[in-house]
């Protein structure tokens, strides 16, 4: 992907700015649009992409010139960080860039949801990920499984450190696969689940490999999920809550987020699998008493999600249109309803034997 | 202080109390007094030192105005003891003949010569005499006068009112040479009262008599210090022409008590030598009208037949009154009186085209200070003015109030809630002039909302707003515009340092041309466009928050 460098990507981002300036143009910072209006679906690669919309940040314009102030700063913070070798994180990038300007009561940033969107923005200008920004990523993910692998010359194996798992780091570029024993990874939305199957050594007894993204998925953890689903060809399951929140969760695993599209080819897993829960599975395994009704939040983003080209396949409208008239949310736990190992014993089983995925 | 004929009650508008006092004449003067503290001025101990300080200063500007002197005006109000006050007042006024001394300050005469009209600054009903009686009645010190024409001789004196005879009565009357040849009027009276230095205080009615009289020079020489309202001008607005009444305008007791003292034989020759624009045959045809016959003696008319005669007077097509008569303050004078008690950035001043109510002319005037260091929080100051008179009370009863209130002043850049005053740094003042104001009430603090008085307040308001919105408009603009180039000048330095750790060129020179871009002005996009893209992020669920972070 990156023909130059990140740090040279950053000079140049400075000397067109700097060109500008010269040549007594407004200075300006493209950035390409990410929202749903600029986001492209490749039904065929099964991906999300970003299209050629972009957005100009001006800096003599009254409405953009403290973001593009913020811009520089972000942008010469990571050139720096390159240069020394350093590695940090978005809570201390905006510690090291918040400070009052001269002869004014205004902060260069006040709160880290100003600093957090411009390091994307200049992922998605420079065409870059924030690792390569020497900016960690969440870490959050836990895995286990019959693996034994590489990480900074020692070797860990997933199976053998007890009931916390493998912690997944924000990089998972530079780790080496020495061994894979596994017939399908599972993808589990909520932490509580993935320690039912843990303990209940499902892993073990059905030869798979257990991630929790615990929520959303972070990067090093849709990166791991897309290393072992092509390196070593297995199919994956996602196995989340049937609301909307939990249905998004397994769309980005599959096919990308949009704040990240341009990233898709690099964080999707687009032969993942939809396991459950659904609201099909509500009346199929008797969990109606352990539904949740679903709020007005809810159903306004299940029928924005209908509109989502990506989710156009007839069994999730089936589904969607499902959730919006029965109005029934089901979480993870509702399994539990039936009987602590219900999931672990006949729900999975029941679903892997029989195929019963969404696609 | 010197009164202006030297003659009787004061010749203006309203006429209330001593219309009361007519009927009152076989009472003492201080039980009528007593009655009708409230129709006065003297209603309460504050009230009544501003009433006083408001009828000494009242006669001194009409009656230097009248010898055409520039006013030169000095009110002291020393405090003797808790509630015991003496106020002096003294004006360069042309004086008071030795022999109308006593007329002039203590008699109180009632009936005088109603039917004539001119502007003049409205008294209190009994005018200075209610302020000798108030003295006289709550310390029983007499008046301590001191007057001269101007020739060799100044009078000192001092005056008592017998209450039961209504006679003045002057005692050690002593004569002094006067060598500097010094004209004038100077009154000490021993008062009770109660001293406030608020909203309806003598300094604020002094204040605002200086706005609407730049020409005078005021000294005040109050319980806490003395106060210097400085002339400003040499120009004293044009003397105002005495009228006759005309038909529309008159009130039937008034007409009643005009045919009883009148010098006309006939009724035919009193409409037409007593009222202005009535000829020989809107003589006949009013008569006609009344069915009465053209040779009756006024005095004979019995009052349903003038009740006739005042509903035919009315029904008669008539020419409006002349409205020469009016004596405006002018745009020049209100400016110069605004620019000199108040600091604000932007003055305008509008002197309405005289007009007629009733058969009454009168004239509008508005006047607007704007911004500097006028209190920009809470509603704006108004200042009515009736015949160059400051209105201090019954604001809110107020035709000029009312017309205020309607005027939109959104429109000129303010704000205002609904049927309120305007919010901002804004005085508005108001001129009222006419030969008869009409007040509502006895206190004359309020003027009655006649449909044209209304209007024609809120045309001359509207014509000074536009003039104010042009300029609030532009002081907006060049606020904007400097705040503007402050956010880019406070910006350019982090982006020019940021853009040195990124490329390894120096800072100063990007600095440099930053800022002359800035000065240029002409790259900067004002307009709020969320950096050109139409779609915001609504689309985008909480997604972000793990995946991204």
């Amino acid at each position: 992907m990156a023909e130059r460098n990140p740090k040279e990507k950053l000079v140049k981002m400075g000397n067109d700015i700097i060109k500008e300036v010269d040549a007594k143009e407004n200075p300006k910072i493209e950035i390409p649009i990410r929202s749903l209006s600029n986001i492209i679906y490749n039904d065929k690669s099964k991906s999300l992409s970003i299209g050629d919309k972009t957005s100009k940040r001006f800096f003599f314009n009254v409405a953009h010139a403290k973001k593009f102030m913020q811009t520089t700063m972000v942008a010469a913070f990571c050139k720096e960080l390159i240069e020394g070798k350093i590695h940090t994180n978005l809570r201390d990038m905006f510690y090291n860039l918040k400070r009052t300007l001269k002869d004014s009561e205004e902060n260069t940033f006040d709160e880290q949801s100003e600093s957090d969107p411009i390091v994307v923005d200049i992922e998605v200008a420079l065409d870059m990920l924030r690792e390569q920004l020497h900016l960690g990523a969440d870490v959050r993910g836990r895995v286990v499984g019959n693996v034994s692998i590489v990480d900074r010359g020692d070797v860990v194996n997933w199976g053998k450190l007890g009931s916390g798992g493998w912690a997944i780091p924000s990089i998972v570029e530079e780790i080496t696969f020495k061994s894979v024993d596994a017939k399908f990874i599972l993808v589990i939305e909520k932490n509580a689940a993935f320690e039912r199957l843990h303990e209940d050594k499902f892993w073990q007894k059905h030869n798979c490999i257990i991630i929790t993204t615990q929520g959303q998925a972070a990067r090093g953890c849709r990166r791991l999920i897309q290393r072992l689903s092509a390196e070593f060809k297995l199919p994956v399951y996602v196995f989340c809550d049937s609301d909307p929140y939990g249905w998004y969760i397994y769309s980005v695993i599959k096919f990308g987020s949009m704040s990240l599209a341009h990233q898709s080819d690099r964080l999707g897993t687009p032969n993942a699998r939809y396991i459950g829960l659904t609201v099909s599975d509500i009346e199929e395994f008797g969990l109606d008493k352990f539904t949740i009704r679903a709020k007005d939040v809810d159903i306004k983003r299940a029928k924005d999600m209908m509109k989502y080209e990506w989710f156009q396949a007839p069994e999730w409208q089936k589904e969607l249109k499902l959730l919006v008239d029965k109005k029934k949310k089901a979480e993870l736990e509702a399994l539990s309803g039936r009987g602590l190992r219900f999931m672990t014993e006949e729900y999975l089983p029941k679903k892997i034997k029989n195929k019963d995925f969404l696609p | 202080m010197a009164a202006k004929d030297g003659l009787g009650a004061p010749i203006s508008d309203n006429m209330t109390a001593e219309d009361i006092a007519l009927n009152m004449k076989e009472i003492s003067v201080a039980e009528f007094f007593e009655k009708n503290r409230h129709l006065l001025g003297y209603e309460n101990s504050s009230k009544a030192m501003l009433t006083i300080v408001k009828e000494g200063v009242d006669n001194s500007l009409d009656a230097c105005e009248d010898a055409g002197i520039l006013p030169e005006l000095k009110v002291t109000v020393k405090q003797l003891g808790i509630d015991r006050f003496r106020i002096i007042m003294e004006d360069n006024g042309p004086g008071v003949v030795e022999a109308k001394m006593a007329l002039a300050f203590g008699k109180m005469l009632f009936g005088s010569k109603f039917h004539r009209l001119k502007q003049s600054r409205g008294k209190q009903g009994l005018g200075i005499r209610g302020a000798i009686l108030y003295a006289q009645l709550t310390t029983g010190k007499p008046a301590k006068i001191r007057t001269s024409t101007g020739d060799a001789k100044v009078h000192e004196f001092e005056l008592l009112i017998d209450t039961v005879r209504n006679e003045p009565k002057i005692s050690a009357h002593t004569t002094a040479p006067n060598k500097e040849r010094w004209h004038g009027v100077s009154i000490e009276l021993e008062i009770e009262g109660v001293y406030v230095e608020r909203a309806q205080s003598i300094h604020e009615y002094l204040k605002r008599t200086a706005i609407a009289n730049p020409y005078a020079h005021i000294i005040y020489n109050g319980p806490n210090g003395v106060l210097k309202y400085e002339r400003t001008t040499n120009t004293m607005p044009k003397h105002p022409k005495e009228i006759k009444p005309h038909p529309y305008g008159i009130e039937l007791g008034i007409l009643i008590r005009m045919m009883a003292t009148t010098r006309s034989q006939n009724v035919r020759s009193f409409l037409m030598g007593e009222f202005s624009r009535v000829g020989g045959s809107s003589a006949d045809q009013i008569l006609a009208l009344a069915k009465l016959e053209a040779g009756r003696k006024p005095a004979s008319i019995a009052n349903d037949e003038a009740e006739r005669l005042h509903k035919s007077m009315q029904m008669v097509k008539l020419i409006a009154p002349p409205t020469d008569c009016i004596s405006p303050m002018t745009e020049t004078l209100i400016e110069n009186g605004l620019k000199k008690e108040l600091e604000a950035d932007f003055y305008v001043a509008i002197t309405r085209p005289p007009s007629v109510y009733r058969g009454n002319p009168f004239q509008v005037e508005v006047g607007l200070a704007y911004g500097g260091k006028l209190n920009p929080q809470g509603a704006a100051e108004l200042y009515r003015f009736a015949n160059k008179v400051p209105l201090l009370y019954h604001q809110s009863s107020c035709a000029i109030t009312k017309a205020v209130e309607e005027v939109d002043w959104k429109r000129y850049g303010l704000q205002q809630s609904s049927g309120g005053m305007p919010v901002g740094p804004l005085v508005v003042l108001v001129h009222f002039a006419s030969v008869w104001v009409p007040f509502t009430s006895e206190g004359k603090e309020a003027i009655a909302e006649y449909p044209e008085i209304i209007k024609d307040i809120k045309l001359a308001i509207q014509d000074a707003g536009r003039n104010l919105a042009s300029f609030v408009r532009s002081q907006r603009k060049s606020r904007e515009g400097q705040m503007r180039r402050q956010l880019f000048e406070r910006y350019i330095p982090v982006v020019a340092e940021s853009l040195e750790k990124l490329t390894g060129k120096d800072h100063a020179p990007i600095e440099m041309k930053l800022e002359a871009m800035v000065k240029a002005g002409k790259l900067i996009i004002v307009e709020p466009a969320e950096e050109t893209k139409t779609e915001t992020k609504k689309a985008e669920p909480a997604e972000d928050e793990g995946a991204d972070e």
